[in-house]
């Protein structure tokens, strides 16, 4: 509350909300207009000696709808990224857009605004309400979604159809993280980020996770940034960025966008 | 490995503790302080307990305080010998009991005193006094009298000082030659009195023959006193001293649990025996429950270190005493603040003590006893609530506590089909699903939160019970100003004489006379009251404050003398009168009703008179008196020969309120202060475990995009809801504790009614609730801080 109030003294854009309150618009046919846009991101956790740098001045732009894979090493600063991008976190230094508008700058209750609108997370541990079943776990974000999908829909578009009523303890892993994927994209978000979805997963398992983010992605046309320290997951994506020291050190776009089926790790 | 440990260094496994306990300082400190709560009651009340019985068992047996009274009229000094020789008897002695009006200087209002004989050779055998300061008057000196030291201070009167004395109708000057105490007078009041006044009350002891020769009983004795022998029949001694003394005008040997003082003393003890027993069981068992979530849910947290230990190589016991110490921690950390706020608590309230119970030396002292019994106890309970909990950390297979547990099962919880109800939004429905899932849990929050305001309303109860107890008693009941009690029964004249007095505005004689009840084999001293068929000064009335008259020819009773004989309206009394000319007397009971203080055997005047073969006669007078004109009437009184006593209503309801606000006021406002404790110590730890089980939840909430507030609703909703749930259990809780303290507080002296305002309950609801709002509020401070990505990325 009081980071709030804080916050709002800060000077930001006069313009922001619009974006973040859902109203953009992409022309279908027309060169697809831009998701994300950063400049300059950099990201600094602590001070002084203990210092750490997480991010050293990237600089992006995402187009909508496509599938992005981040790679690289642990801290190499993916995580910070998606995290600065799914407005978790914020950078120490740098702008960033979302199609159009500020990102940087905006208030915690701004950004909790711009989460609830548009952004879904899927994170390695599924983090699902141990109380709630399947369906009742998606309907926590349907109830307060402006054009949410129904619980049954989210769910059937994951291949859980048939465990709408199964408490989290009563599903695998990887239903578990398909729950977590379908209660992510019932929002129908405009942007779904996903840190290591299959990090906790067996491969055939992850696959099948891969596949319904894949779906997700075709179906909603929700711009998917995907985190991986599975190079073969890099050939399902439209874009591979890869990650080094902070910096974006090779961004790369496949011509053919692999089946996940036909990937393995 | 300890055995390679450089001397002065913790272990790792210790210095581990140490953190955790820091890192747990709030909880930790909540629980210590729960259980102080209780170590404190128990220390206060056990030791006040043992002081005052110690002091209490020395002060008789040093001063050969009496086990038996005996008042007569005039026996002669000769029969000391027999009562000596009665069985069970091992000491007596004979002495002379006088009324007095003593007239201060300065002072409007009369005195009343009591004068009693010092024998004039040796020590008496029996009711010695502690010499203070001073002399012993000198055999035969009438105008020479130790004094009692209460009176003495109230007065600043020393040694040398003169007072003026009325005895017997005539006017001595009197020199204080000492200042005494006695074990008679620990508790002093005036007869009829309820708290002590020492300014309005004094006690002189006088040379025998002195003061025999003052109240025409030269060669005689109006009272002897006696102490039993070990294992004596005190009963039947009584009867003895009944026979012996009938022919000289007995009026009914008693034993101390009519013997004023002493049964003040005793009536202190019982409610400090109750409350020693009933409080801190509450306090420890709020406690252990707190160890036990508190302990389950840090085991719960370090799931996988303790893996890691046992993978490391560390056995179960190992494992299990870290836990443990850290328990012991809290327990002595609780028991060393009790310790020092009892004994602080203790030290206040034995001051308090001293200024209503007069002891030649009164300390607060808890036997060693009483702090090894309260260790054990807490060590005990601290330590059950623990083992429960740290057995999980033992059976944890380091394999197993390593990989993350799997999500709580919900699935098969009873009542889950309840909580699908469809209207309920999500968040509604996890905080359901928590309660039904971890039910004992819930019942135990609630209840431990319903303990608290129990607590208080059961403490707040006396100031409601008391207001009623004192406002019926002074404003309904008994509502003259002054009661005039006269030397000798009078005629009517008396009457008319006093309502002539200046400043009377109203009159109304009575008439009272000593009488053993008797229904069936069942005995009670009483004394039997004859008053107006109209009367309006001073009445019995039931409970809803209506005025209870009694019927021509019959008796009203007050609940407990009829309890005590077994007898109920309609029954018919076998009244043995013990003046006068010792008429035995059928009458029958025609109400029973409940009087807060004091006992009652009331009819009419009339009547009285009658069964007593006496014509119009009177023991005394209630006045209604213009309070402009008090002290010309005060004066006047203080100066009339057939005044024995004067009981001034006004004073007498201010030293009850005051003693209220000062001695019951303190306790309750530090058991006000222990509920808060212990609903902090629940709230507060609830809330926190609440938090840190459900982290991992609340953060991917804000995540997906939820507010803070809608956020804390599930935290808080939890305990929002246990909180609800506690005000009527507590209010029920508390009611039962209230009835329950009524009962058990109440003695012969003063019954208790069991009234409870609505503002009690409100007011015990308000701290209950601003209490949550604050424990909540606290934790949710924590929740905003939360930095939702470290929490989201580890393993649960």
């Amino acid at each position: 509350m009081d980071d709030d109030a804080k916050d709002d003294h800060q000077n930001r854009p006069a313009a922001l909300g619009c974006a973040i309150a859902g109203t953009s618009v992409n022309l279908p046919g027309i060169e697809p207009a831009t998701c994300f846009r950063s400049s300059g991101l950099t990201k600094v956790y602590g001070s002084g000696h203990s210092a750490v740098h997480a991010l050293r001045g990237v600089d992006l732009e995402l187009p909508e709808r496509e599938l992005v894979v981040l790679l690289g090493a642990s801290g190499s600063g993916k995580s910070t990224l998606l995290n600065i991008l799914g407005g978790l976190d914020r950078p120490t230094d740098g702008r960033l857009w979302f199609r159009g508008e500020e990102l940087t700058g905006a208030s915690q209750r701004e950004l909790t605004q711009y989460r609830r609108r548009h952004v879904g997370f899927v994170f390695q541990f599924y983090n699902l309400m141990a109380s709630l079943t399947a369906r009742e776990n998606v309907a926590l974000v349907t109830e307060i979604a402006e054009k949410p999908l129904s619980p049954e829909e989210a769910l059937t578009i994951v291949g859980l159809e048939k465990r709408l009523d199964h408490f989290p303890s009563q599903l695998s892993g990887g239903e578990q993280q398909r729950v977590a994927i379908a209660r992510a994209i019932a929002k129908q978000p405009s942007v779904l980020l996903c840190d290591e979805p299959t990090g906790a997963l067996d491969s055939a398992t992850g696959v099948r996770v891969l596949e319904a983010l894949r779906d997700v992605n075709e179906k909603m046309q929700a711009t998917t940034l995907l985190i991986t320290h599975n190079a073969p997951v890099a050939a399902m994506a439209d874009r591979v960025i890869t990650f080094s020291d902070g910096r974006i050190r090779e961004q790369k776009r496949n011509e053919h966008r692999k089946d996940p089926k036909e990937i393995s790790w | 490995m300890s055995a390679f440990r450089m001397p002065g260094m913790l272990s790792a496994l210790d210095r581990k503790l140490l953190r955790d306990l820091w890192g747990m300082k709030g909880q930790a400190l909540a629980i210590a302080f729960v259980i102080a709560g209780g170590v404190a009651v128990y220390l206060v009340a056990a030791g006040m307990l043992n002081s005052l019985e110690d002091t209490r068992r020395a002060y008789y047996d040093r001063y050969r305080f009496a086990d038996v009274w005996s008042p007569v009229v005039r026996a002669p000094r000769s029969l000391l010998a027999d009562i000596r020789r009665i069985e069970g008897v091992q000491a007596a002695e004979t002495r002379v009991r006088s009324f007095a009006l003593i007239d201060m200087p300065g002072m409007d209002e009369p005195v009343t005193g009591q004068i009693l004989s010092l024998p004039d050779i040796a020590e008496p055998a029996v009711n010695q006094i502690h010499l203070a300061r001073g002399r012993q008057p000198q055999a035969g000196r009438r105008n020479e009298a130790v004094i009692l030291q209460s009176f003495a201070e109230a007065h600043a009167l020393e040694i040398g000082d003169r007072i003026a004395v009325t005895i017997y109708g005539g006017r001595e000057t009197v020199t204080v030659t000492g200042i005494a105490l006695s074990p008679e007078y620990v508790y002093a009041i005036a007869p009829g009195q309820l708290v002590p006044d020492p300014r309005l009350f004094g006690v002189l002891w006088m040379s025998r023959d002195a003061l025999a020769e003052a109240v025409n009983q030269d060669g005689a004795f109006n009272e002897a006193v006696v102490r039993l022998g070990y294992g004596a029949n005190e009963n039947a001694v009584i009867r003895e001293l009944d026979t012996l003394l009938a022919p000289y005008g007995a009026a009914g040997a008693y034993g101390r649990d009519e013997q004023m003082s002493d049964a003040f003393v005793s009536s202190e003890i019982d409610q400090l025996r109750t409350m020693g027993s009933l409080l801190p069981p509450i306090f420890l068992l709020v406690a252990a429950f707190l160890v036990n979530v508190v302990i389950s849910r840090l085991i719960a947290t370090e799931r996988d270190e303790i893996g890691l230990m046992k993978a490391f190589g560390y056995s179960n016991a190992a494992v299990v005493m870290h836990y443990l110490k850290l328990v012991a921690v809290i327990a002595l950390l609780g028991l060393v603040i009790g310790a020092m706020l009892g004994t602080w608590l203790g030290r206040l309230l034995a001051t308090v003590y001293t200024e209503y119970y007069n002891f030649p030396l009164f300390l607060f002292k808890a036997d060693p006893r009483v702090y090894a019994i309260v260790s054990l106890v807490t060590a005990a309970a601290v330590g059950g609530g623990a083992v429960m909990a740290v057995h999980r950390a033992a059976r944890l297979e380091p394999a197993t506590a390593m990989i993350p547990p799997p999500p709580t099962d919900y699935s098969r919880t009873i009542g889950s089909n309840i909580t699908r109800l469809t209207f309920l939004d999500q968040q509604t429905r996890m905080i359901l699903r928590q309660l039904v899932r971890f039910p004992v849990r819930a019942a135990f929050t609630s209840i431990g939160v319903a303990v608290s305001g129990a607590l208080m309303i059961g403490t707040l109860f006396f100031i409601d019970s008391m207001e009623e107890m004192i406002d019926t008693y002074f404003n309904v009941a008994n509502r003259h100003d002054v009661q005039v009690m006269l030397m000798e029964p009078r005629g009517r004249d008396a009457y008319f004489e006093l309502l002539r007095a200046p400043g009377v505005l109203d009159a109304e004689p009575y008439r009272s006379v000593a009488a053993r009840l008797r229904f069936g084999h069942r005995k009670e001293r009483a004394s039997l009251t004859g008053v107006v068929a109209t009367a309006e000064l001073s009445r019995v009335v039931d409970l809803e404050r209506r005025p209870v008259a009694s019927q021509p020819g019959g008796i009203v009773l007050s609940q407990d003398l009829a309890d005590r004989l077994g007898a109920e309206a309609g029954d018919v009394l076998t009244v043995e009168v013990t003046e006068g000319r010792r008429p035995v007397l059928e009458i029958p009971i025609t109400q029973v009703t409940t009087t807060f203080i004091g006992s009652a055997a009331q009819m009419h005047i009339e009547d009285l008179n009658r069964l007593l073969g006496e014509s119009n006669v009177i023991s005394g007078v209630y006045l209604k008196v213009d309070p402009a004109k008090t002290d010309v009437l005060y004066r006047q009184l203080k100066t009339t020969p057939a005044v024995a006593g004067v009981g001034l209503q006004s004073i007498a309801e201010r030293n009850f309120t005051e003693l209220m606000d000062q001695n019951i006021g303190m306790s309750i406002w530090v058991y006000s202060a222990f509920a808060g404790l212990i609903a902090i110590g629940v709230v507060y730890n609830s809330v926190r475990v609440s938090f840190a089980e459900r982290q991992r939840e609340l953060a991917s909430l804000r995540v997906l995009g939820f507010t803070r507030g809608e956020v804390s609703y599930i935290l808080l909703g939890e305990i929002a809801f246990l909180t609800l749930l506690a005000l009527p259990l507590g209010a029920a809780l508390g009611a039962g504790m209230a009835f329950g303290l009524s009962q058990a507080m109440s003695s012969d002296l003063f019954r208790l009614p069991f009234i409870i305002h609505a503002g009690t309950f409100g007011y015990a609801a308000l701290v209950v609730i601003v209490v949550t709002a604050v424990s909540g509020l606290m934790v949710r401070r924590q929740l905003d801080r939360m930095d939702l990505v470290s929490v989201l990325k580890s393993r649960d």
